[in-house]
């Protein structure tokens, strides 16, 4: 396990057990939570917390054939759901997210790579490579940006971010992350709203490389 | 290391024993698990349809109401509740009573299936962590771990109801991530100590494993 420093706030991890995180930021704290045992072990108490109130709340009488239609069905098989183990860099729930393969990196400029995973009303989620000593733009955020290392480092005006490190960025931080010498640096970026870039792409172009 | 699960496994059975059929003496001195969790490692252990059926009669009730809370029909709910319950039988084998009560098992469990089924989207999840194949299950654990969602209950209870109110919202997940963190005020304390725990625990498991 990395040695890390910067953890996901618990307000996400709450909000991830009791479900309610826009699907990107759930890939991107789920993916913290299968490197970080301290966040693993919040995010199990808040599942306990969330039992507690499971067995507060008012039952609810169910259908006749529930129960026996539950009960015919035990010995059916399930449907498989396949799961992927950490591959390389990239743990389970990214390869999840890949389906088992290795990312498609589409050049962003300036050796800037990024790989989609996913893109919808509720945000956007993608793996970002960008080469040692290179500078992310600068760029704001009309929502919140949540940034984990899968490899190398980076570091902004908030501090050096490295494996399994997640920063969270809210529309008030203006940051220029600049990968730090060594391996490129790789990681895993969600925000629930367009980044605005303020060099490099007009943001006319923005929709284009849906970025 | 043998041992050690036997006696859990007996005093399991024992638990059963007491718990069906309401057996009033008890003679020998057994840990005092939960029946739920008695329950729950008897689906686990023996493919036990009676300690299912049992488990089906205390919670999938809760399930319905919980989902519902969430503002989904009656109908759709109770393929939610079957779902969850036909994943409990099937992943029994991941339930481990020394990390989580069988509540917040199906907590997470209602979580994962509401999501997958009614907003049509796969639930990311953390990769499971891996454990060398010898853990032995720690009745100290499994106690430990009773209690502190005793702690975590009472200290629900005795919030006052507005606060109580708002944590039962969250993770009933009627508040938005957003709406969450504006709650600074919320008196998550009580939590701090299961996190501790938690922890200790998977550093111990995963010191057994290298």
């Amino acid at each position: 396990m990395p040695a890390i420093t910067h953890h996901t706030p618990d307000a996400l991890l709450f909000a991830y057990a009791a479900g309610s995180l826009p699907a990107p930021f759930g890939l991107v704290v789920a993916t913290h939570i299968s490197l970080c045992l301290e966040c693993r072990a919040a995010y199990e108490a808040h599942q306990a917390a969330g039992g507690v109130v499971l067995e507060s709340v008012d039952a609810m009488a169910l259908s006749e054939g529930l129960k026996s239609s539950v009960f015919d069905m035990l010995d059916r098989p399930a449907n498989h759901e396949p799961t992927h183990k950490r591959s390389d860099i990239y743990p389970g729930p990214v390869m999840d997210s890949l389906e088992g393969k290795p990312p498609r990196w589409k050049p962003l400029g300036y050796g800037v790579r990024q790989s989609i995973l996913s893109s919808g009303p509720d945000g956007s989620v993608r793996l970002l490579q960008i080469p040692s000593g290179q500078a992310v733009p600068d760029h704001s955020h009309q929502g919140i940006e949540l940034t984990l290392v899968l490899q190398g480092s980076f570091s902004d005006e908030t501090g050096r971010f490295g494996v399994g490190d997640l920063e969270v960025a809210d529309h008030e931080l203006k940051h220029t992350p600049t990968a730090d010498v060594g391996d490129a640096c790789i990681c895993l970026a969600a925000t629930d709203a367009p980044l605005k870039f303020t060099s490099l792409l007009p943001s006319l172009l923005q929709p284009l490389f849906r970025i | 290391m043998l041992t050690a699960s036997l006696e859990i496994n007996r005093a399991d059975r024992f638990q059963m024993v007491w718990f069906r059929k309401g057996i009033e003496k008890v003679t020998k001195p057994s840990p005092i698990v939960s029946p739920q969790t008695s329950l729950m490692l008897a689906v686990r252990d023996s493919r036990d349809r009676e300690a299912f059926a049992a488990l089906f009669d205390h919670f999938a009730p809760r399930l319905k109401g919980f989902i519902m809370r969430a503002g989904i029909g009656s109908g759709q709910a109770e393929e939610v509740v079957q779902e969850v319950m036909l994943t409990v039988w099937r992943k029994a084998a991941q339930f481990d009573p020394a990390r989580a009560q069988v509540s917040a098992w199906l907590y997470q469990i209602a979580r994962n299936r509401q999501i997958d089924l009614i907003r049509k989207e796969r639930r990311a999840l953390p990769e499971e962590l891996e454990y060398a194949p010898a853990t032995e299950p720690d009745a100290g654990q499994i106690l430990a771990v009773e209690q502190e969602s005793g702690h975590l209950k009472q200290a629900l209870a005795r919030l006052k109801p507005d606060q109580r109110a708002v944590i039962e919202k969250a993770y009933l997940g009627e508040l938005s991530h957003q709406e969450i963190s504006a709650q600074t005020g919320l008196p998550l304390g009580t939590i701090k100590s299961r996190i501790r725990l938690g922890l200790e625990r998977l550093r111990h498991e995963l010191k057994d494993m290298r």
